[in-house]
C-alpha cells in the first residue's frame, strides 16, 4: 500500500548552513505521526518543502502517492495544511474565511456551502458563522483552521506546531481532536511539535534534531522504560526543560 | 478551467472585502490626490503656464493637467500598498495559504494582482467623481475609455509592487523602498509637469522622465481621459508590465525559496 507521506534523501541549505540532511521517512496511511524536534531542528523548513512553499533539488517527497516534483498540484490537492501562525482573515466572517479557502481548492456554489455547513456543524459553531473571525478565542480559531484544512476532503493533514500560543486546556482539546479525526476519518496526519506531552504512546514518532532524523518508530518503543520527555531531552542533548 | 475561475473570483472578492473593511485606507487614498488637486494645483496654477499640447485642444488649467497624474498616483500608492500587504501576509501566513492552493503559482499571483488593481481603479473613479464635483471635467467618453488604460497602468504598477515584495526580506525594510520608489517615480514623471517644461530646466531630467514607465502610464491615462489612444505609451506601459511581471514570477519561484523560514 502506498504511504500517506514519504520523503527520501531530502536535504536543504540556507546558503552554507545545512538545515536538513538526508531526511527520509514514510508515514503509512491513516496514521498519526508526530514530528518532534526542538526549536531550530528544521521542522518548519521541512514543512515548507512538504507544502511546496519552496523546493529543493535534493531528495524526493510524495504526498498520497503523488510526487511533489512531478505532479505538485495533485499532491497539494490531497493535502490540508494548518500553519503555525494563524491564516484566518480576522476581519472576514468565519463563513467568508471558509468560502475563500474552498474556492482556492476549486469548490464553489452548493458543493462548497454543503461542506462549509458540515465543517461548522462539526465545530459546533454553525450559529456563529456570520461573526468575524476576530471574535473567536485562540482554541476556536485553531479548530476553525483545522476544519478549513479538511473542507476539500484531503487524505493528508499537515500541522506545523498548531498549539503555539494556546493554554493547556485548549492545547489538549486540539491534540485530542486531531487524534480522533485521524482514527475516525482515516486521515494521515503529520503533527510537528516541540512538546512531548502532545505525543501519544501509540503514535508514530519521528525525532528531528539539527536537521537529521534521530529516531523513527512507535513512541512507546522509542521511549522504552523512561518517559518521553526524558528520552527526548537525552536524545537532543537539551538541558532546559522543553516539555 | 473552472477551478481557475473560482479561485480568481474568490481572491478578487477577498481583496475587495479587505478594502471595504479598511475605510481609513480608502479615505487616505482619496485625501492624498485631493490635497494635491485642491491645494497644490491651486497654488501652482499662477506660477506655471502651460501651452497647448496633445491631447488638449485649448488652454487648460493646471488642475486639469494634473488629474491624470493623480490618477496614476492613486494606482502607484495602491500598487505599493498591496505589495506591502503581501510582505505582511507572508510574515503572518495568509500568503502561505494562498500559495499552497493546487493551482499554478503564476495564476495565484495574477489573481492577487488583478484584485489589487481593481481596488485601485475603484479609488480612481471615486477621485474622478470628486474632481467632477469641483468642476474639473473630462469628455463623457473619456470616463469609459480610461478604464482599460487604468487596468494596464494598474497592472504594471502592481506588478512592480509584487516584484519588490519578493525582493524585500522583512516588513521593516519596506519604508525605505517606498521612499526610493514612489517619490522618484512620481516626481520624475509627467504627472506634475509636461516633458517640455522639464527640458527647460534640464535635458537630463527630461530624459529620465521620458524613460520612467510611470510617465508612460500617466500619458496613457491622460490620452484615454480624452478618448484618445496613445500607442507609444501603451507599448511602453505594456513592456514595463511584462518586465515587472517576469521579475515578480522569478522572485516568487519556489526554487528560489522566497517564503523560506528558519525553524
Amino acid at each position: 500500500m502506498r504511504a500517506g507521506i514519504a520523503t527520501e534523501g531530502v536535504s536543504f541549505r540556507y546558503g552554507r548552513k545545512e538545515v536538513l540532511n538526508d531526511v527520509g521517512f514514510s508515514v503509512e496511511r491513516g496514521r498519526f505521526a508526530a514530528l518532534l524536534g526542538p526549536n531550530g531542528a528544521g521542522k518548519s523548513t521541512l514543512f515548507g518543502l512538504l507544502t511546496r512553499l519552496f523546493t529543493t533539488p535534493e531528495g524526493r517527497i510524495e504526498i498520497a502517492g503523488q510526487d511533489m516534483r512531478k505532479t505538485p498540484r495533485a499532491a497539494l490537492a490531497r493535502m490540508g495544511v494548518v500553519f503555525q501562525s494563524t491564516t484566518l482573515d480576522l476581519d472576514l466572517t468565519i463563513r467568508q474565511n471558509l468560502r475563500y479557502f474552498a474556492a482556492l481548492h476549486g469548490l464553489s456554489g452548493r458543493a462548497a456551502e454543503a461542506r462549509i455547513d458540515a465543517a461548522l456543524e462539526r465545530l459546533a459553531i454553525a450559529d456563529r458563522a456570520g461573526e468575524r473571525a476576530r471574535g473567536l478565542n485562540g482554541g476556536h480559531r485553531r479548530r476553525t483552521e483545522i476544519a478549513r484544512a479538511l473542507i476539500h476532503d484531503p487524505e493528508v493533514l499537515l500541522l506545523d506546531e498548531p498549539t503555539v500560543g494556546l493554554d493547556a486546556a485548549a492545547r489538549a482539546g486540539i491534540t485530542d481532536h486531531v487524534h480522533r479525526l485521524c482514527a475516525d476519518e482515516g486521515l494521515t496526519v503529520l503533527w510537528a511539535t516541540h512538546l512531548t506531552d502532545e505525543v501519544a504512546d501509540t503514535d508514530r514518532l519521528i525525532v528531528l534534531h539539527e536537521g537529521r532524523i534521530h529516531a523513527d518508530g512507535e513512541a512507546r518503543e522509542i521511549r522504552g522504560a523512561q518517559d518521553l520527555r526524558t528520552c527526548f531531552l537525552k536524545m537532543t542533548g537539551a538541558d532546559e526543560a522543553s516539555a | 478551467m473552472s477551478g481557475y475561475w473560482t479561485a480568481l473570483r474568490a481572491i478578487v472578492l477577498r481583496e475587495a472585502l479587505r478594502f471595504v473593511h479598511q475605510r481609513e485606507r480608502f479615505l487616505a487614498a482619496l485625501v492624498r490626490p485631493l490635497v494635491w488637486l485642491l491645494v497644490f494645483a491651486a497654488g501652482f496654477r499662477a506660477a506655471l503656464g502651460l501651452s497647448i499640447i496633445p491631447p488638449y485642444q485649448t488652454y487648460i488649467t493646471y488642475e486639469t493637467y494634473i488629474v491624470p497624474g493623480l490618477c496614476g498616483m492613486i494606482l502607484l500608492f495602491n500598487g505599493m500598498q498591496s505589495s506591502l500587504s503581501l510582505v505582511y501576509d507572508r510574515e503572518t501566513g495568509s500568503m502561505r495559504l494562498l500559495l499552497t492552493a493546487p493551482l499554478p503559482r503564476s495564476w495565484l499571483l495574477f489573481c492577487k494582482l488583478l484584485g489589487a488593481t481593481l481596488v485601485g481603479i475603484l479609488q480612481v473613479y471615486a477621485f474622478l467623481a470628486i474632481s467632477w464635483a469641483f468642476d474639473i471635467t473630462m469628455p463623457p467618453a473619456g470616463y469609459v475609455a480610461v478604464l482599460p488604460a487604468l487596468l494596464i497602468a494598474g497592472l504594471m504598477l502592481g506588478a512592480l509592487g509584487l516584484a519588490l515584495s519578493s525582493l524585500i526580506k522583512q516588513l521593516e525594510n519596506f519604508a525605505g523602498v517606498m521612499n526610493f520608489v514612489i517619490f522618484p517615480m512620481f516626481f520624475l514623471s509627467t504627472a506634475l509637469y509636461p516633458l517640455w517644461k522639464m527640458a527647460e530646466s534640464s535635458t537630463l531630467l527630461r530624459d529620465i522622465c521620458a524613460a520612467n514607465p510611470f510617465t508612460h502610464a500617466v500619458e496613457l491615462i491622460r490620452f484615454a481621459l480624452y478618448a484618445e489612444a496613445n500607442l507609444p505609451a501603451l507599448g511602453w506601459t505594456g513592456l514595463a508590465f511584462a518586465a515587472f511581471w517576469g521579475l515578480a514570477l522569478w522572485g516568487y519561484d519556489p526554487a528560489r525559496g522566497l517564503v523560506r523560514r528558519k525553524g
